[in-house]
């Protein structure tokens, strides 16, 4: 069974020629099958642990260890953390000119697979995913996340997640930018690869809207660059009635 | 005098309509056209058609000092049956009838060779195969004139190879007969240190069509000028594009098509990718519609991709408009740059760095080389692409 690890994890950023400290010892396990939701306020540092995990040139971990299965993560690059089952959603998912979603994601799931899928029944595939989650399909044939509302690139990501199949899928703020009916759309994606039972959910977010659609096993509070309390899904409904106040006051973020 | 329309030098994609007293495309030149040298003064620079090659770089070209050597530069034609080849003296008439030089090296060019080349297809010969031009640079320096001519309805294609080394100044004139059709491919495939600048003169007969492809690899200094004009109405003209442009290359592409006669077409589309420090990619597009041609439908377009620091591209359409009964007529220039951020989110995916960069470098020419239509040469092209790449990463 898959296991990411996260053990004590420092993470720093070159901001204006000095280097600052953003994540300051997160401590954290995500088994497949669990789902975690992460809780916090903006600046808490919650993309930073996303974009770390990943492997992000812009961070810089000065101590502490991240295992996927016991193989460490930290010493593979960008490609082989995603070939290894890591997967990243992003918050803001960059435009790709000049490269069709087509080509790219075929590219992508040859990459993760080891062989290229065969062509018919990929198609087949493509074509029943991006049906599930309400994309037209001439988004095939547009590059990547050039001129997408927020929520189109939303659902592509979710996209990568279904066709991709992730070992430990990390999800920043996938609820931002959607209406209620594209959030419902990309939390039944969310929920079809976890039913699988075969993917561990690591949900970022600042609300808890998105926890009515998918239920976290876990919810951890982040503040201040690290986990501040943890608990079962009544902690989202906690913060959903007492906000992050409590957190933020409490002199946990500086 | 008509008012002419001009969208200014520097625009980017979406250029405002400025109103010019004249024509900007005459007014640019800091001479009139012509076949003698002398009418031409030694650039020194800044004129604008001269502001952005690094005259240094020359080789003598621009000021009379570069001087043949011996047959440093070998030129083979392959021609299937049915087309004529020769190599005629410099009073033969078909030379400098589809245009005239318009600047210094051109003029020099003109003034300076010795014999021309002529390829000529007749009326209503219909090749199957290729016309394949081998010139081949073994370190010499050489003004070259050649003439591509087509009789009416006749219908060709024409591969124009430069590899090796040379310091090459050069005309080429095609000669489109009413009808004809005329594909030429255009491949600087040169060594390193090759200087390589050439005016390409099309005169498009009534109802012809020419499809211009200019593919620019290699060279130190490269400076092509392919310009058009019209003998009859319903002409119809494509020009297409591309160029790799490395670590201290200079690869400039001025373009000019007149459409002096009413109801043509032209179409350019240009584009181009630059990576390394000192790569200087310039790109020149100018498209003039005089107040007889009515019925013009023109679209010109360049886009470069940026794939690393140091690189530098200056892209100037220019579209000067002197009646408004046209059919349409538009440009846009863009240029966009390859970031860690797109390389970061495409190795999230598990594309591996050099092939994310080959996935987007791929992207972006595919269309284009796809409308060559020319078989063996997008092959070529996408290998080339490819070792370009290889030599990045
Ligand atoms: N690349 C960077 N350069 C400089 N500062 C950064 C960088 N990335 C993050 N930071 C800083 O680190 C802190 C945490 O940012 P992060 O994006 O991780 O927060 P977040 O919890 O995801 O916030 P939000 O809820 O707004 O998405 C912020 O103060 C931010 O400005
Ligand atoms: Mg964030």
């Amino acid at each position: 069974m898959a296991t990411l690890e996260i053990r004590d994890l420092h993470v720093t950023v070159e901001a204006d020629n000095a280097t600052k400290e953003i994540l300051k010892g997160v401590d954290l396990t995500v088994k497949q099958g669990e789902t975690h939701a992460i809780m916090g306020p903006n600046g808490s540092g919650k993309s930073t642990l996303a974009y770390s995990l990943a492997g992000h040139p812009k961070y810089t971990i000065t101590s502490g260890t991240v295992t996927l299965d016991g193989e460490d993560v930290l010493e593979m690059s960008v490609d082989e953390r995603a070939r290894a089952g890591l997967f990243l959603a992003m918050q803001y998912p960059v435009e790709v000119p000049g490269v069709s979603v087509s080509n790219f994601l075929r590219t992508s799931a040859t990459a993760i697979r080891g062989e290229a899928p065969k062509l018919r029944t990929w198609v087949k595939e493509v074509k029943e995913a991006m049906e599930r989650l309400n994309m037209d399909s001439s988004f095939a044939e547009r590059n990547v996340n050039e001129g997408f509302s927020g929520g189109e690139k939303k659902r592509h990501e979710i996209l990568q997640l279904e066709l991709l199949k992730p070992k430990v899928a990390i999800l920043d703020e996938t609820d931002s930018g959607l209406d209620v009916d594209a959030l419902r759309i990309v939390s039944e994606g969310v929920n079809r690869v976890r039913e699988t039972g075969e993917v561990g959910t690591l949900l970022i977010t600042h609300y808890t809207r998105i926890l009515r659609y998918i239920k976290p096993d876990h919810v951890h509070v982040f503040s201040g660059g690290r986990i501040v309390e943890s608990g079962g899904a009544e902690l989202a409904d906690k913060l959903e009635n007492e906000g992050y106040e409590a957190y933020t006051k409490g002199g946990a973020s500086e | 005098m008509a008012e002419a329309q001009n969208i200014p030098v520097g625009s980017t994609t979406a250029g405002q309509i400025a109103v010019a007293a004249e024509s900007t495309v005459a007014t640019r030149m800091s001479a009139p056209p012509s076949f003698d040298v002398a009418d031409f003064p030694v650039p020194h620079g800044r004129e604008e058609e001269w502001r952005f090659t690094p005259l240094e770089r020359l080789r003598g070209l621009h000021d009379g000092t570069a001087v043949v050597t011996g047959d440093g530069v070998k030129v083979d034609v392959q021609a299937p049956e049915g087309v004529t080849v020769e190599t005629v003296g410099r009073d033969d008439a078909r030379i400098g009838k589809a245009g005239t030089p318009v600047d210094r090296i051109a003029a020099q060019a003109y003034s300076a060779f010795e014999k021309a080349g002529v390829v000529t297809v007749p009326k209503e010969t219909v090749l199957t195969e290729p016309i394949r031009i081998a010139v081949h640079g073994e370190g010499g320096v050489r003004y070259g004139h050649q003439v591509v001519e087509l009789g009416a309805f006749a219908e060709a294609v024409v591969v124009i190879d430069h590899t090796g080394d040379a310091v090459l100044a050069a005309n080429v004139d095609y000669i489109l007969g009413d009808g004809a059709k005329l594909t030429v491919v255009s491949v600087q495939d040169w060594d390193d240190k090759a200087v390589h600048v050439a005016q390409h003169n099309a005169l498009i007969g009534r109802d012809a069509s020419f499809k211009s492809v200019v593919v620019t690899f290699g060279g130190d200094l490269v400076r092509l000028h392919p310009r058009v004009s019209y003998a009859g109405p319903g002409g119809e003209v494509e020009l297409l594009g591309l160029y790799f442009t490395d670590a201290g290359q200079h690869q400039e592409h001025r373009l000019l098509v007149d459409h002096n006669v009413p109801h043509c077409k032209s179409n350019v589309v240009y584009k181009g990718a630059l990576q390394g420090d000192n790569a200087h990619a310039v790109w020149i597009g100018d498209v003039l519609i005089e107040a007889k041609a009515e019925g013009t439908d023109t679209y010109e377009m360049n886009r470069n991709l940026v794939l690393t620091d140091g690189a530098r591209v200056d892209s100037v359409p220019n579209l000067e408009i002197e009646t408004g009964e046209i059919v349409g007529a538009g440009h846009a220039s863009a240029t966009g740059r390859f970031d860690d951020e797109q390389l970061f989110y495409l190795m999230a995916r598990g594309i591996p760095a050099d092939e994310a960069r080959r996935l987007v470098v791929r992207g972006f020419f595919a269309e284009l080389v796809q409308q060559i239509g020319v078989d063996d040469i997008e092959e070529r092209l996408l290998a080339k692409i490819d070792e370009e790449l290889e030599a990045s990463v």
